[in-house]
């Protein structure tokens, strides 16, 4: 199976989906760039992270739209033709700029199913490069998933490697709800196999990445690349781990965590957001409600602190989970007695 | 100017506009025993704009209209009853009782949705252009907004986005006088709402909405301009409310005879039948009067009879799949 990036298993579905299906069109800040420069070089960015690079040449600049700057009606755009017919795959450049498209994502497109009584679905994607760990500071870092997963009406995809980047894509573009895709800055440039062509990964499904009696570790996006680092020295001390990825946070796989968690007792969450009203303080609340017999030890929230993001090197490091603070937590869990 | 259209025509926007009309003052009248829940916003008095639009257009057309929304549904051809059921919360609307007032929709007749947010309908309603202009097949998406949506960035973002990405979309705008309560020559800062647009790179018309044929007319010119491809315009027609923003206002902002001088001296239906006084037998229009009475009777009855949504259905319709 080749290897390749993230990055490129992004591109991978995004061409093949618009091959696939000429319903498909992109849209965004510098999707194609080169719009009105005077280079005369046509694709000049192929987004500001390179995941639309190549549509332009390929479908052309009816399917992949140089936008101007203005969030809203990018979305807005996406999801009017999307209920139009089309399936629009919005780009906002960085998650943390939903804050200005959020009345289009929450307001509109994830409301017109529930507000037409089932007679009108928007299935657009808004893809939004999110994440900590590249000193953009606050207002370039944010994690956001936390906002997108509360909405009902929205379903929110966060994948952990390249080969689930590529099948949660096209699962995306093809399903029929509103979907917000969160791709992690920092996990571009990651490299693993992917199968080539048609490789789809279901919604509300968890992959199951390691097995072990003692603990479940539930985390998401570039938090199972931490968890999967501190295995090693947990392994090595006889701590054995379930590590969950459940990879959409909407819908979110409950059984795959409440059978783990009935096997383990033990449960630890790692989540990217600050703490209050996240993924992992719901995922826990969850787990207390319906698991709670399973219980044997008190369960261990991993996120980042209730704080912006900071730019130092030094503060970004202290302020994102990461595998240290993920080894402390599950350690604590196991000898809880 | 000569009336164009054929007597057909004439007694269809007639009907259009009369059903309108009725359709708010009884929700007018009904409203006040408290069976209807929520907030409505009339659409009394702006009849001759939904109708001098929408005439124009046919099913795949599609429209994106405001939190003051019944008045373009009945245009782009809802139906009436499953909207007095929608308005009624009944499991018979329109929506199925989950939109109401403010959110009736029916994508089969065109009509992407009332929507609660001033100002939202613009970007949706450029992606409903692009899709037409992506499939190439002449279809136009109107935009529908007040005088208080030009003051949203929704808006201004979207005037600018039809343009540069050349949509067919006609943003009309129905300059009532007022943003809620607030006096559109305040809020407007340059009390040229033609004029901004114009500003974006688009056409521009400017036109009294209280008279069907001057906002026929305007938009026979507009429609030419975008279904040629030629792209987005706006047209901004000067109208009126007869109520106030929404079923309960008492309108302190408006001077004391205002709202009496302006149904006697714009009032569209009026207008029409002195426009049409050559042309259609007064006979004619008033045996569509009756047809009308009569429709609005079996509306709101049928809606009171109708039954309610179960509390199962709370949580359906909200996901296609969810698992």
């Amino acid at each position: 199976m080749p290897v390749i990036t993230y990055r490129d298993a992004l591109n991978e579905a995004l061409h093949e989906e618009m091959a696939r299906d000429d319903r498909v069109f992109v849209c965004g800040e510098d999707v194609s760039g080169g719009a009105g420069g005077t280079s005369g070089e046509r694709e000049a960015s192929g987004g500001i992270f390179g995941v639309t690079a190549g549509l332009l040449p390929r479908f052309g600049e009816d399917r992949v739209i140089d936008t101007p700057i203005s969030e809203n009606t990018i979305v807005g755009m996406a999801a009017g033709a999307s209920l139009a017919g089309k399936r629009g795959v919005a780009e906002i450049m960085f998650a943390d700029f939903l804050s200005l498209a959020l009345d289009q994502t929450m307001n509109q497109a994830a409301k017109f199913r529930y507000m037409s009584g089932g007679k009108m679905g928007c299935p657009v994607v808004i893809r939004v490069p999110y994440g900590a760990g590249m000193n953009m500071a606050a207002q370039h870092s944010q994690a956001m998933y936390q906002i997108a997963t509360s909405v009902p009406g929205l379903k929110v995809v966060l994948p952990s490697n390249p080969a689930d980047a590529k099948g949660l894509l096209k699962s995306a573009i093809r399903d029929e709800d509103p979907v917000v895709f969160f791709e992690h800055k920092a996990m571009y440039g990651r490299k693993g196999e992917v199968a080539e062509g048609e490789h789809l990964v279901p919604f509300g499904q968890a992959a199951l990445l390691n097995e072990g009696d003692d603990v479940t570790v539930v985390a998401m996006g570039r938090m199972v690349v931490f968890a999967q680092k501190a295995l090693a020295g947990l392994v090595e001390d006889g701590v054995g781990v379930d590590l969950i990825d459940i990879r959409t946070t909407s819908p979110l796989d409950e059984d795959a965590i409440l059978d783990s968690v009935e096997k383990t007792g033990r449960l630890v969450v790692v989540d990217e957001c600050p703490p209050r009203c996240s993924v992992a303080a719901d995922i826990g609340a969850f787990v207390a409600s319906q698991g709670f017999s399973s219980l044997k030890a008190p369960v261990e929230l991993v996120t980042a602190p209730h704080a912006p993001v900071p730019f130092a090197k030094d503060l970004e490091r202290a302020y994102v989970p990461g595998p240290a603070a993920i080894d402390a937590a599950v350690r604590r869990v196991a000898a809880y007695r | 100017m000569a009336i164009q259209q054929s007597e057909d025509q004439l007694l269809r926007a007639y009907r259009q506009m009369k059903t309108i009309r009725e359709f708010e003052e009884r929700l007018h009248k009904e409203i006040m025993t408290g069976e209807i829940a929520g907030f409505t916003h009339l659409y009394s008095g702006q009849e001759a704009v939904a109708v001098g639009v929408c005439e124009h257009l046919d099913e795949k057309d599609l429209i994106v209209s405001t939190h003051r929304g019944h008045g373009h549904c009945i245009a782009k051809g809802c139906d009436v009853k499953a909207m007095m059921a929608e308005i009624y919360g009944r499991a018979t609307g329109l929506c199925k009782g989950k939109g109401g007032s403010m959110h009736i929709a029916d994508f089969d007749k065109g009509m992407l949705g009332a929507n609660g947010i001033v100002g939202a309908g613009g970007p949706l309603a450029v992606g409903a252009g692009l899709s037409a202009k992506l499939d190439g097949d002449g279809r136009v998406a109107v935009s529908f907004g007040g005088d208080g949506s030009v003051n949203q960035g929704a808006v201004l973002e979207a005037m600018n986005m039809a343009v540069v990405v050349k949509a067919p979309v006609i943003f009309v705008i129905e300059n009532n006088g007022y943003s809620e309560h607030t006096g559109a020559d305040y809020a407007v800062g340059s009390r040229d709402i033609a004029g901004r647009s114009e500003a974006f790179g688009m056409k521009a018309i400017k036109a009294d909405g209280s008279d069907y044929f001057a906002v026929y007319d305007a938009m026979a010119e507009l429609l030419d301009h975008a279904r040629a491809g030629r792209g987005p315009c706006t047209a901004e027609f000067m109208t009126t409310r007869f109520f106030g923003h929404f079923e309960g206002d008492p309108q302190k902002y408006r001077a004391k005879d205002e709202v009496k001088r302006h149904r006697e001296e714009m009032d569209c239906l009026k207008n029409f039948r002195e426009r049409t006084a050559g042309v259609l037998s007064a006979a004619a229009l008033d045996a569509i009067d009756d047809d009308v009475l009569a429709l609005i009777d079996e509306a709101v009855d049928e809606a009171r009879a109708a039954p309610g949504p179960g509390a199962d259905d709370v949580v359906t319709d909200v996901y296609a799949t969810y698992q």
